[in-house]
């Protein structure tokens, strides 16, 4: 059930137009991500949404009603602040209640709600202390437990996590996940950080100069990017030039190549904590027909006509492969994949993950692989000549 | 001692020389002089609480005492009422780039003498004067004058409302003092995040209940530094009851000055001085108590 609409929206700032027509569905009970570099207008979007902003074009509703006219205190949505805005000259406990003014409750009932919402974001006992010696963890957590305390609609977050620290901040992407779960409410985020939209979304809308990019869920998303700078701006791309050909057709068809441990890394992540399903392996499809593409520096390849997009046709186009799908292969290991040979550039160990910047012929700009050290697995040192693996499958056709 | 301490009390005892003979001695000097009796010509060193009590049981002086505080009172009310307004319209709806220019605006009434200033008041509020002439002309003079108790003609008095009256020491001492006002509010706006104010509207205040219970609030330090700073010198002052209150609304000050320079009583006029220290301070104090109170520090 769509819960948020918005339609042709645009929002004027004098000369600068921060939002150039946004069209937005989000439904009820969706983790939904606005992510985009700063300056690309997702706080000016959740803002429209929140009621902090007028549109100057278009119109947003929620839950079937529209809200032109309707101010943020009238609104069905409420919000976490950046800086989290808590009252500094309140307790806790009046914090959190700092809603309630005109709940019909007695007293004694909406101190008990007061004490709900605190034990839900996990700071019972809490409410008699003074608001401003909390810690950043805290004050966010006083933030959500006053927003959700009134049982908003939509609870819209402002780069929630920003101002944490990394440990703090990763703890705090999944208790929002669970949160969310628990209690059902519609949650938009917005976020510079990738990773944060990836893990906790259920939707991303990536946003660039007040335009949505692509919106997709995360795993779409990062396999399907539909623009160079989606793919550049979602994980790590390699960007090599190629040719797109005529329909060929191919009568082999190779036998499927035992699932590579190589092909790990954030999308593993996502799979540990449950966000995707991991697709059952398959069998390489026997591709009756293909289209012929010619990468440059790693070679010739066949692809499955779906794989490219209808407003790429025949000729010269960029296509993007991920780090972790492109693998070295080490002294004695074969495999069934595609091979280019290669030089080592770079070398970057990470502890579990080593970066390698390898140079192929014919392109200017190293390539990026990203290999798991399993056991017995040497890092290579640089100027080292070495073959690369890749697979067609992973090649992520974008257009010129 | 170590170099190091020689070394600062060095740097030090200027400032703190200067700070005992032009403060701690003047203030012990009139401390002594409260207590001690008035002789022909000479102050007596004998000790005694008569000057305090005299001055609080004199009806006179009394009526002095309680008009200095009743016009400190209403002086310090209507600047922080005012000063408050124009301090949240320059934090809130002035454009950031603006703001010193405005707060510039504000202190230009400095650039002329106090005495000045207060002496142009007069030519408004004085005996034919803008306000009084005003006044005449919409028709508010309505007593007739008379001559041995018969009406003479059409010949109104004009209106002398504001003339030498405590009104006019008012509005002139509340003109006075409204930049010291205006300040320290709009510094204490200025402080407040403003992403609180959004955050109350977010919670379903309006713009009211947003102002009483988050703006107001935060902005209480700037009022009591607001109302410190107008109180104290206006309970002392001098120059303006002068002036504009001429001699028939003398405050407390001008009778420290009639006691010790006109009728040569110091230990009377030093009892005064005292009493009216004593009353800001005890007011100071009480604002300190509820600055406190409101902002919750320690809970």
């Amino acid at each position: 059930m769509t819960l948020i609409q918005l339609a042709g929206v645009h929002k004027h700032y004098g000369d600068f137009h921060a939002l150039k027509g946004i069209d937005l569905d989000i439904r009820q009970g969706e983790f939904f991500s606005l992510l985009g570099p700063s300056g690309c207008g997702k706080t000016t979007l959740l803002r429209v949404i929140a009621g902090f902003e007028g549109v100057s074009e278009g119109s947003v509703s929620i839950d079937g009603r529209d809200m032109r006219g309707v101010g943020a205190n009238h609104r069905p949505t409420n919000m976490v602040f950046q800086s989290y805005a808590i009252f500094p000259h309140l307790s806790v406990g009046e914090n959190v209640g700092f809603g309630l003014r005109r709940d019909p409750r007695p007293r004694e009932d909406k101190a008990k709600a007061v004490d709900e919402a605190l034990e839900m974001v996990g700071l019972s006992g809490y409410g008699k202390r003074a608001a401003h010696a909390l810690s950043g963890g805290q004050r966010q957590r006083v933030a959500l437990a006053r927003a959700l305390i009134l049982k908003p609609k939509v609870l819209l977050l402002d780069e929630p996590l920003s101002a944490l620290d990394k440990k703090i901040r990763e703890q705090m992407q999944v208790e929002l996940i669970k949160l969310q779960r628990e209690v059902g409410i519609t949650f938009i985020l917005v976020t510079h950080d990738q990773e944060e939209a990836l893990v906790m979304s259920d939707r991303i809308a990536v946003m660039f100069e007040g335009e949505i990019g692509q919106m997709d869920d995360p795993e779409t998303l990062y396999r399907r990017p539909n623009s160079r700078r989606v793919a550049g701006f979602i994980g790590m791309m390699n960007f090599l030039p190629a040719t797109i050909g005529q329909k060929v057709s191919q009568m082999k068809s190779r036998p499927a190549p035992p699932p590579g441990p190589d092909n790990r890394g954030l999308l593993q992540r996502l799979k540990d904590i449950g966000r995707v399903v991991p697709p059952a392996p398959k069998a390489l499809p026997e591709y009756e027909t293909g289209i012929e593409v010619k990468v440059a520096g790693l070679g010739r390849c066949i692809v499955p006509p779906e794989q490219i997009p209808d407003r790429v046709g025949q000729g010269e186009t960029i296509v993007g492969i991920r780090p972790e799908t492109l693998s070295i292969l080490f002294e004695g290991e074969t495999t069934q994949r595609n091979i280019a040979e290669a030089v080592v550039d770079e070398v970057v160990y990470y502890g579990d993950m080593t970066y390698y910047d390898v140079r192929v012929a014919g392109v200017e700009k190293p390539l990026t692989i990203s290999m798991k050290n399993l056991i017995g697995r040497p890092v290579l040192d640089v100027g080292v000549r070495t073959r690369v693996a890749w697979d067609e499958r992973s090649l992520v056709i974008l257009g010129s | 001692m170590s170099d190091e301490a020689r070394r600062g009390l060095f740097l030090v005892s200027p400032p703190f020389l200067y700070a005992i003979l032009l403060l701690a001695v003047p203030v012990v000097t009139i401390i002594l002089y409260s207590f001690w009796t008035d002789g022909y010509l000479e102050v007596v060193p004998d000790l005694t609480l008569e000057n305090y009590t005299e001055s609080l049981t004199d009806p006179l002086i009394r009526q002095l005492l309680v008009r200095s505080v009743g016009v400190a009172m209403a002086v310090t009310a209507a600047t922080v009422l005012l000063a408050f307004p124009i301090a949240y319209y320059i934090s809130f709806h002035v454009r950031p780039e603006r703001k010193s220019l405005w707060l510039f605006l504000i202190t230009i009434p400095f650039w002329t003498s106090y005495l000045i200033r207060v002496a142009l008041w007069k030519v408004i509020l004085g005996y034919n004067g803008v306000a009084n002439s005003v006044l005449d002309l919409l028709g508010f003079s309505q007593e007739p004058v008379l001559f041995f108790g018969a009406v003479v003609g059409q010949v109104f008095e004009p209106v002398t409302w504001f003339n030498l009256s405590i009104p006019a020491i008012v509005i002139t001492l509340s003109h006075a003092y409204a930049p010291f006002a205006i300040l320290p509010i709009f510094v204490a706006l200025e402080k407040i995040d403003r992403s609180l104010g959004e955050a109350s509207r977010d919670l379903g205040d309006g713009p009211l209940m947003t102002f009483w219970r988050v703006t107001l609030p935060l902005a209480v330090p700037g009022v009591v530094a607001a109302v410190l700073i107008v109180f104290i010198p206006t309970i002392g002052d001098y120059v303006t009851p002068a002036v504009v209150g001429g001699d028939k609304n003398p405050m407390i000050a001008n009778f420290v000055y009639i006691s010790f320079l006109k009728l040569d009583n110091y230990p009377q006029g030093a009892a005064l001085a005292m009493l009216s220290m004593l009353a800001v301070t005890l007011i100071a104090l009480v604002f300190l108590w509820l600055n406190r109170r409101w902002l919750r520090v320690g809970r």
